[in-house]
């Protein structure tokens, strides 16, 4: 079996090879989503419930657009304004939504850990949309994607990862990610927004952000994350952006051809340069757009093939 | 007179530090003679006299644990833990005296709310309840709580519990004014500011979860406070719980210096580590935090070499409600009643503790802080004893616990010592045959 696991919580249990067959059945959905007919019946007859407990535009839509072009009966649930202000646990809530037979459940979570358990607690299929400061895996996945096909490899590049790193899990997705195809990684961020323990992890870090994209092969660009941070850790956004905002000149310390990569939603002129994020020649921010879509079809496209597998009775 | 004759006992004495084979004879609630290994009950008038011989087989004999720290949710919450449910759990677990926690709802913290509480409990429990009281009103740290009037109504400790009592002024006020009556004050010992929000010990492990963290250093930084404190005041002190290697020598040295302090651990911080919480299993989510495998073996060390002085279960009831949440609002917390003994066999089996070291921690030193006759196997004593297998093998299962909640972190694991029978001034509380 290509990929043996019946969720997507996270990029820590897959292995290598799963990886690599997310991102090979992708490249095909990339080249699907570029053609005038963009349908594909991969989620026919399938439920796909997006539960968004944190507000989202980006990842959101993503998720919606990637069900809808396979073909899957697409609900979105935006969890702040519904039955949690009323007092209701998550797991009911799972419990609720579980009684309707939902096969794909998408969801984003503030709290680490909470996709997880309610992955426990129902039948279908759960994709970790982002949980709290752990893991967003389809997030890695597709920048994964981008890089592979701007380098044409995942395995011995050096990947610096910048900024909030504490507040991240797109960086603790990456960096899981990146390691396990043998990239070398380097952290680069003010030692505030650091974790704890994070020299343990088999990673290169860095304060001082010149020194540390010297070589570089990709420089991965994360927001700061102005909302989840509860005290002081940068003394402005200004100095931030004087000592860590990527601009043409510490990219020059990267190698010629160094990529620039951002998540998303970008903070212009705190961790990054407009111009530098626009520059077609270095940024593969769009990319990394249009590579999520496929992603997250390639990966509903395999959790839906396992379900099938598991049910041959009761779905054709 | 109620007369009963203990023989063919393996005796377990933290006050001699013996292990070795003898009897006990019971008079009245009271032990009135330790009796030599070839004692049966026939070897003169006295023994003659025993209404009730139990042949412990060759099991361990040993003083009922004295319990720093229980928490009985009554009054509040009842449907977490009752007096009954808790007294009975703790029959079953060897322990003869529960010394409770204040951090109830309301807190205990007048005498009329404590007097409800004794009532409570001298009508439910099968084993003693020695209730404390609350440090500071509501344990909001701000005004100091009645201490004369609650030490007479019986309080025998006072605890703001896992509460920090930040303001440093409202603190040394309350260890003066506890100065002046004797009592003892029990703090947790742990950095407010630092520790605020945290739900794991900060390293490699939360940060790879994701999950808010606090260094063990905020437990020095409060330890190291406090002991300027009672430098300051002269109050007898004692530490809920230390459970980090960075804090061991502040203790060291304030116990080198002649300060009237004592400093306890909780069982899961000997037994489990920080990598035990796993995928976000909230059993294993407690108060500090679980820690680093090496301050497990600092504080297992502390505690066999005698400077960390008590060891409790720290049992803290919830319902499952409160546990089945993401780890970040999942309440802290374990029941551990039943689990202290088994729990506490591992370190007798890893070979770091021997019994009667173990038992030091137990019994005597719990008692003795709190200037109560029990803990010791002497006559005179109150005999408040377990009787105990200390290598009957069992897979734990929660839901067998006699508490009414069930959150145990050892759930499904495998266990070695067994209680077999519990008396509380003489009078047989538990029996693992009974049906």
């Amino acid at each position: 079996m290509t990929y043996r696991h019946r969720h997507l919580l996270g990029i820590e249990p897959l292995h290598p090879v799963e990886i690599t067959a997310i991102l090979d059945l992708a490249d095909r959905y990339v080249a699907l989503n570029r053609a005038p007919d963009k349908r594909s019946n991969a989620l026919a007859g399938l439920t796909q419930i997006n539960m968004f407990f944190e507000s989202s535009t980006r990842t959101q839509a993503s998720f919606e657009l990637a069900g809808k072009r396979l073909g899957a009966d697409v609900m979105n649930m935006s969890m702040q304004a519904s039955s949690i202000k009323k007092g209701e646990t998550l797991i009911d809530t799972a419990m609720t939504l579980n009684a309707m037979h939902p096969d794909l459940l998408v969801v984003r979570h503030p709290h680490s850990g909470a996709v997880n358990l309610l992955a426990e607690k129902v039948n279908c299929a759960v994709l970790n949309a982002g949980d709290g400061r752990h893991e967003h895996p389809t997030q890695a996945l597709l920048d994964a994607l981008t890089i592979r096909r701007a380098k044409g490899r995942l395995h011995r590049l050096t990947v610096a990862i910048c900024g909030d790193i504490a507040h991240s899990r797109v960086a603790r997705s990456n960096i899981l990610l990146l390691g396990k195809m043998e990239s070398r990684i380097r952290l680069i961020g003010p030692p505030t927004l650091m974790p704890a323990g994070a020299a343990d992890w088999g990673v290169e870090v860095f304060d001082d952000m010149r020194a540390g994209l010297e070589g570089a092969d990709v420089v991965m660009m994360l927001r700061l994350q102005k909302e989840r941070m509860d005290g002081s850790f940068i003394p402005s956004e200004r100095e931030y952006y004087h000592r860590y905002g990527l601009d043409g000149e510490k990219l020059a310390h990267a190698k010629p051809d160094a990529i620039v990569m951002h998540p998303g939603p970008m903070n212009r002129g705190v961790e990054i340069d407009g111009t530098l994020a626009d520059d077609i020649n270095r940024s593969v921010i769009q990319e990394q757009v249009e590579m999520g879509v496929a992603v997250r079809m390639a990966a509903m496209d395999l959790l839906a093939r396992n379900l099938r597998a598991e049910q041959p009775g009761v779905m054709a | 007179m109620t007369t009963t004759l203990f023989i063919n006992a393996r005796l377990i004495d933290p006050e001699t530090l013996t292990d070795a084979p003898g009897g006990l004879l019971v008079r009245d609630g009271t032990i009135i003679a330790i009796l030599p290994a070839d004692a049966t009950e026939t070897t003169d008038a006295t023994r003659r006299d025993a209404q009730h011989v139990v042949d412990c087989g060759g099991r361990c004999l040993a003083p009922g644990i004295v319990d720093i720290g229980v928490k009985v949710s009554e009054p509040g919450e009842r449907h977490k833990e009752s007096f009954r449910s808790a007294g009975r759990a703790a029959a079953a677990g060897g322990i003869t005296t529960m010394v409770t926690r204040p951090d109830t709802s309301p807190a205990i913290d007048t005498p009329e709310v404590l007097e409800f509480v004794m009532r409570r409990a001298n009508a439910d429990s099968p084993v003693r309840v020695l209730p404390m009281a609350a440090l500071t009103k509501e344990r909001a740290g701000r005004e100091m709580t009645e201490i004369g009037f609650l030490k007479d109504a019986g309080a025998v400790a006072f605890t703001d519990c896992d509460r920090v009592v930040a303001d440093t002024k409202v603190f040394s006020r309350c260890l003066t004014y506890a100065r002046s009556l004797g009592v003892l004050v029990i703090a947790h010992p742990q950095d407010p500011g630092l520790s605020a929000g945290a739900a794991t010990t900060s390293g490699k492990f939360a940060s790879l979860k994701g999950l808010p963290a606090v260094s063990p250093m905020a437990e020095r930084m409060a330890l190291d406070r406090d002991m300027a404190l009672v430098e300051m005041t002269g109050a007898r002190y004692h530490a809920d719980q230390i459970t980090s290697a960075r804090a061991l020598p502040a203790l060291e040295r304030a116990k080198q210096n002649g300060l009237d302090v004592t400093a306890g651990v909780g069982i899961h911080h000997l037994t489990l580590n920080e990598f035990d919480v796993g995928d976000y299993r909230t059993f294993f989510k407690i108060k500090p935090p679980l820690r680093s495998e090496d301050d497990r073996i600092a504080v297992v060390e502390a505690l066999a070499d005698g400077l960390i002085d008590i060891l409790c279960s720290m049992h803290t009831p919830q319902d499952e409600e409160s546990k089945r949440l993401p780890f970040e609002e999942a309440a802290s917390g374990a029941v551990a009643l039943q689990t202290l003994l088994p729990a506490a066999m591992r370190l007798v089996h890893s070979g770091h503790v021997a019994l009667p070291v173990l038992w030091r921690a137990l019994s005597l030193n719990p008692a003795r802080r709190l200037n109560l006759p029990q803990g010791r196997l002497a006559e005179g004593a109150p005999a408040d004893l377990v009787l105990f297998d200390p290598d009957a093998p069992f897979v734990l299962d929660r839901f067998t616990l006699l508490s009414k909640s069930k959150n145990t972190p050892f759930d499904g694991q495998r266990m070695e010592g067994r209680v077999l029978g519990t008396w509380v001034g003489g009078t047989r509380v538990f029996d693992s045959d009974a049906p």
